[in-house]
């Protein structure tokens, strides 16, 4: 993505379309457009990070006590985590709305 | 000092690149280019260059690798002809946009089938829209005066875009020329060495190459056209800096005796050298012909090439490209579109000549402007015609 969060001109557009500043993809939020998301059971959860490793996204967060969170601005709905997990911790439920 | 020296016009012009101090040339042997990069690579081994010569393993690896090697800053050169060409076809549309200033030197040649290794232009008119600046030498002169040239314009701050010098295979590439080559002191004068304006750099990272959504695609696209359009003032005082140090002054458009001309031929490339004798000829028997050559063919010289045809009646436009299917050939198409509706603008007529290397003689450029004369007063029905084939 060049930018999209700017409305951007044929004479105001980068030179040569480059991004110029390092590291801003994480400006993109792949999540926008994810039609289902994860579900984590914690009871069932051994916090052994195999969802942490797969994600493609990195979108699977260990939080302070072990257990892991989905940030839900770059999760795509993928399933992997839920595909991956050994314990069957996690589900897949649709977006609602 | 510069010195007049008899010389193959394919070592010539790969006497232009290594004068130029290139840094890498990324290149795939194809005939008829073969002697340029066969040359470059002999001046690297002999290390008469500080360069790197990659010998790559096909023309799309080649032109990938001047990609990259153009955005980490280096002056970079390639060369190829024909189905070599076509293969690089898909980076060949990269470039542009990014802005890299890759110089290439394209050795005219037909296209298969059937196979052909000898002249004629389909190979560069079916990568037309690559968005590259495009000159066209007559000469061995011209091709080494050229290839400096595009060096100087394609890397300039203001241009930033990659830029191909035409010279037709065999009828030029392969001809012994008398051609006054420059001395180091000149060349360096006129050329500068290579400022990138942005370029891969770890310390300063940034990322070239982004996908371009729907929102920006188009601008993106717009952008490097606008750049390409501009990019007219920079190849002309380009060529005004060369005279000035030099004495040889190019234009985008060039004539030949067409000044009160009531037809004028309208060609690209070697053959104008052949059509200047045609046209004295002409001249001879009392007939008003003239010449109008067309150097710059990218980014098109439209005000220049209607002032060269001032007050002409008709155009015989000369195309070494047959467009199957279309409406005529490309530089036929490109003129009836400059004209169109143009108050006393001249009558068009759009010749196909010297396919796959044959020759085109004085004899058929006469004919040319007979057939256009004659067209002129009788509609013909065709928009173009095929000059020289036999039917049976």
């Amino acid at each position: 993505m060049a930018n999209t969060d700017a409305i951007i001109g044929w004479k105001t557009i980068t030179f040569g379309c480059h991004v110029m500043e390092p590291g801003s993809s994480v400006k993109f939020r792949t999540g926008d457009w994810r039609s289902q998301r994860p579900v984590i059971d914690n009871e069932k959860c051994n916090k052994c990070g195999i969802c942490w490793i797969y994600c493609p996204d990195m979108a699977c967060i260990q939080t302070e006590d072990g257990f892991f969170e989905i940030d839900l601005e770059y999760c795509k709905g993928c399933g992997i985590c839920a595909h991956e997990c050994p314990k069957n911790a996690i589900t897949i439920v649709p977006e609602e709305g | 000092m510069a010195k007049r020296v008899g010389i193959e016009v394919s070592i010539a012009l790969a006497e232009a690149v290594k004068l130029a101090n290139v840094d890498v040339i990324p290149a795939y042997p194809i005939t008829p280019q073969t002697h340029i990069v066969e040359h470059l690579s002999e001046v690297v081994a002999n290390g008469e260059v500080d360069a790197e010569f990659v010998p790559v393993e096909s023309e799309h690896a080649a032109m990938s690798c001047c990609c990259g090697s153009s955005a980490a800053g280096a002056r970079t050169f390639t060369s190829s002809s024909s189905q070599g060409l076509l293969l690089m076809s898909e980076i060949l549309f990269i470039p542009g946009p990014m802005r890299f200033p890759i110089v290439m030197a394209v050795v005219n040649r037909a296209l298969s089938a059937p196979i052909s290794i000898w002249n004629d232009h389909q190979d560069i008119m079916s990568q037309r829209d690559i968005g590259w600046i495009q000159t066209f030498a007559d000469t061995g002169q011209e091709a080494f005066d050229l290839m400096l040239h595009a060096f100087r314009v394609a890397e300039d701050r203001r241009v930033s875009l990659p830029m191909i010098v035409n010279i037709d295979g065999f009828t030029l590439s392969h001809v012994v020329e008398a051609v006054e080559l420059l001395s180091q002191e000149e060349v360096d004068q006129y050329l500068p060495p290579f400022k990138p304006r942005y370029r891969l750099d770890t310390r300063k990272p940034i990322t070239m190459g982004p996908v371009g959504m729907p929102e920006v695609y188009s601008e993106a696209r717009v952008a490097h056209n606008e750049a390409l359009k501009a990019s007219r003032r920079v190849i002309l005082q380009g060529w005004k800096e060369f005279a000035d140090l030099f004495g040889r002054q190019y234009n985008p458009v060039e004539t030949y005796r067409s000044e009160d001309a009531e037809v004028l031929l309208v060609t690209m490339g070697s053959i104008s050298e052949t059509a200047m004798t045609a046209i004295d000829t002409m001249r001879d028997k009392g007939q008003k012909a003239g010449l109008v050559k067309i150097r710059l063919w990218r980014p098109f010289p439209g005000p220049e090439f209607r002032k060269a045809a001032g007050k002409a009646k008709i155009l015989a436009v000369v195309d070494r490209c047959l467009a199957p299917g279309a409406v005529c050939g490309p530089v036929g198409a490109e003129l009836r579109s400059l004209f169109y509706k143009v108050p006393g603008s001249p009558k068009i007529f759009n010749f196909i000549a010297g396919l796959g290397g044959r020759d085109v003689t004085v004899g058929r450029f006469e004919e040319m402007v007979d057939k256009a004369t004659a067209f002129a007063k009788k509609r013909p029905k065709e928009l173009y015609e095929v000059i020289g084939v036999r039917e049976k």
